[in-house]
């Protein structure tokens, strides 16, 4: 029972920071039909803009709570920066090409980042800041830091947040009506390019405040972490239904606690044969499974919320 | 009002509408009627600046908006009601009604203007919280054209209203069109419909290939044994 609790709470943790980036997908996907393969990387940069920041404050004596915060305003800033570019030079000129055509251009972007990021901030891993005091808890055998509480608070506020934008505000109203007929919206007088160009800075916003988040977790940091977290973020994306907030939303806690609790059973079920390093797996096995069996997704055909 | 000269569009090798010339007056319903793929829509589209015109001047109130982007036509006083109505289906009734007074912010005169469309369309009063995927065609029909008065605009390019409707809800939809032109609306009205068109508007232009072959009186061209034939099935 202590073990299934603990994989529950580990699984609620890496789940919100899953479901934010996953928004950022989803989001893009669900006004513009494209899959910004390079979102995982605007993560990365997110977090090794904090390491940057938060040290060189630092070092010139600045209190670490203060270095945190201007280090997590600097991220977001310059994601949201990244997001804007990204969309402005990569795929606004490809918005009447074949849909193939942006794919791999998000893939390029997505490779040229990754080298971006080592060519500034090396090939090594990083140590990412204590910015919150070690602090432990215990509930019904399992334990749990501060750390992880702050996490999923922060993000369920964040998500909080992004459904009142998105569904009591003038632009969320334009948001949703580009993505349900983008040609429409502009006779309504809905500048398109603006809408698209929203769905990237908020998605980016949001992705640097995971990055913070998979950074203050694992303390560690590298170039290529943002590969396998955009990858599974875009699992959870199809999961709950891609261009769905709400799904992405359900579907980043969903495999979350998927992979945790998998990790935490794996080596029982196969016998020691596989150990909790194999982890990995359930999020592809969730998205072949996702694809071959209901490929629009838990949310996919329920009308009503997509954004 | 509305003045088109030399207006040309092409998709991608094919002629859709060669050089047409037509005016609207201010307070005058004109119908542009015509076969199926004679470009009527094309035109309207490249009014609305959806779609590109490969040249040709377009005039509005003696403005030149034929270089304008697509969302600053509504500004200037032009609504389209889409072919296919066009309604936001994951949005309810009053969400789309709103996103028609997108690019108003006078919140009182919008209020009574809601009440004007709930007026002309009772029917859309009562599904207000309903997402609008769910609503008939006809009511859909309603909706779009209620959508677009919401922007107060000074003229209605209205693309086939009668599609794929009943002959009652045709009825009713063009009862509150000829409503909104008695109340000094200028509407552009396109049909394939040509019966009902003609006996709806002042003035008509007939576009055959991408072309304008006949214009006239409505009532004239009602008569007009050639038109008969061609339109009316006679």
């Amino acid at each position: 029972m202590d073990i299934f609790l603990q994989q529950i709470i580990n699984g609620l943790v890496q789940g919100s920071i899953y479901a934010l980036v996953a928004l950022g997908y989803t989001m893009v996907y669900g006004i513009m039909g494209l899959i910004n393969f390079a979102h995982g990387e605007v993560v990365m940069i997110g977090t090794l803009v904090t390491i940057s920041v938060v040290g060189l404050l630092v070092k010139l004596g600045v209190p670490l709570a203060l270095a945190g915060v201007a280090g997590l305003l600097a991220a977001v800033a310059v994601c949201m920066a990244l997001g804007w570019s990204l969309e402005r030079i990569a795929y606004r000129p490809l918005r009447n090409a074949p849909r193939l055509t942006p794919l791999i251009t998000a893939i390029g972007m997505s490779i040229i980042l990754q080298n971006l990021a080592m060519m500034i901030w090396g090939r090594n891993y990083l140590t990412f800041p204590k910015l919150l005091p070690q602090v432990d808890f215990e509930f019904a055998g399992a334990n749990f830091t501060a750390v992880q509480v702050i996490i999923v608070l922060v993000s369920a506020l964040t998500m909080g947040g992004l459904l009142l934008l998105v569904y009591r505000t003038k632009l969320g109203m334009a948001m949703r009506a580009t993505s349900q007929n983008l040609q429409v919206a502009s006779l309504m007088g809905v500048n398109i390019n603006r809408v698209i160009a929203a769905a990237f800075v908020i998605g980016s916003a949001l992705g640097a405040l995971a990055g913070v988040m998979v950074g203050t977790y694992y303390e560690i940091a590298h170039y290529q972490m943002g590969f396998m977290l955009g990858l599974k973020a875009f699992t959870a994306a199809v999961l709950g239904g891609i261009g769905n907030l709400a799904g992405a939303m359900l579907g980043g806690i969903l495999l979350g606690l998927i992979e945790a609790l998998g990790a935490g059973y794996i080596g029982d079920l196969t016998g020691g044969f596989l150990g909790s390093h194999y982890q990995d797996i359930f999020a592809f096995v969730v998205l072949i499974v996702v694809l071959m069996f209901k490929p629009s997704g838990l949310f996919g055909e329920k009308t009503g919320d997509r954004a | 009002m509305l003045e088109v000269t030399g207006l040309h569009v092409a998709y991608g090798g094919i002629q859709a509408v060669r050089s047409i010339t037509f005016h609207v007056n201010q307070g005058e319903m004109v119908a542009l009627i015509g076969a199926n793929g004679a470009g009527k829509t094309t035109t309207l589209k490249a009014i609305a600046r959806v779609i590109d015109a490969v040249g040709g001047d377009v005039h509005f109130c003696g403005e030149k908006i034929d270089r304008l982007a697509p969302h600053d036509i509504i500004r200037r006083g032009i609504a389209l009601v889409p072919e296919g109505r066009g309604v936001f289906p994951r949005l309810s009734v009053a969400e789309n009604l709103a996103m028609g007074a997108f690019v108003r912010d006078d919140k009182a005169a919008i209020a009574a203007d809601l009440a004007k469309v709930y007026g002309y369309f009772p029917r859309l009063k009562e599904r207000e919280s309903q997402l609008a995927g769910t609503l008939s065609g006809g009511e859909q029909q309603m909706l779009a054209i209620g959508r677009a008065l919401m922007s107060r605009p000074k003229m209605l390019l209205l693309d086939e209203p009668s599609m794929g409707l009943a002959p009652i809800m045709v009825q009713k939809i063009f009862e509150v069109v000829r409503a909104v032109a008695a109340d000094g609306m200028t509407i552009l009205l396109i049909e394939q419909n040509a019966k009902l068109a003609l006996e709806s508007s002042q003035r008509a232009y007939v576009m055959e290939s991408g072309e304008i072959t006949v214009h006239g009186d409505s009532a004239q061209l009602l008569d007009d044994p050639k038109v008969r034939a061609a339109y009316l099935g006679e």
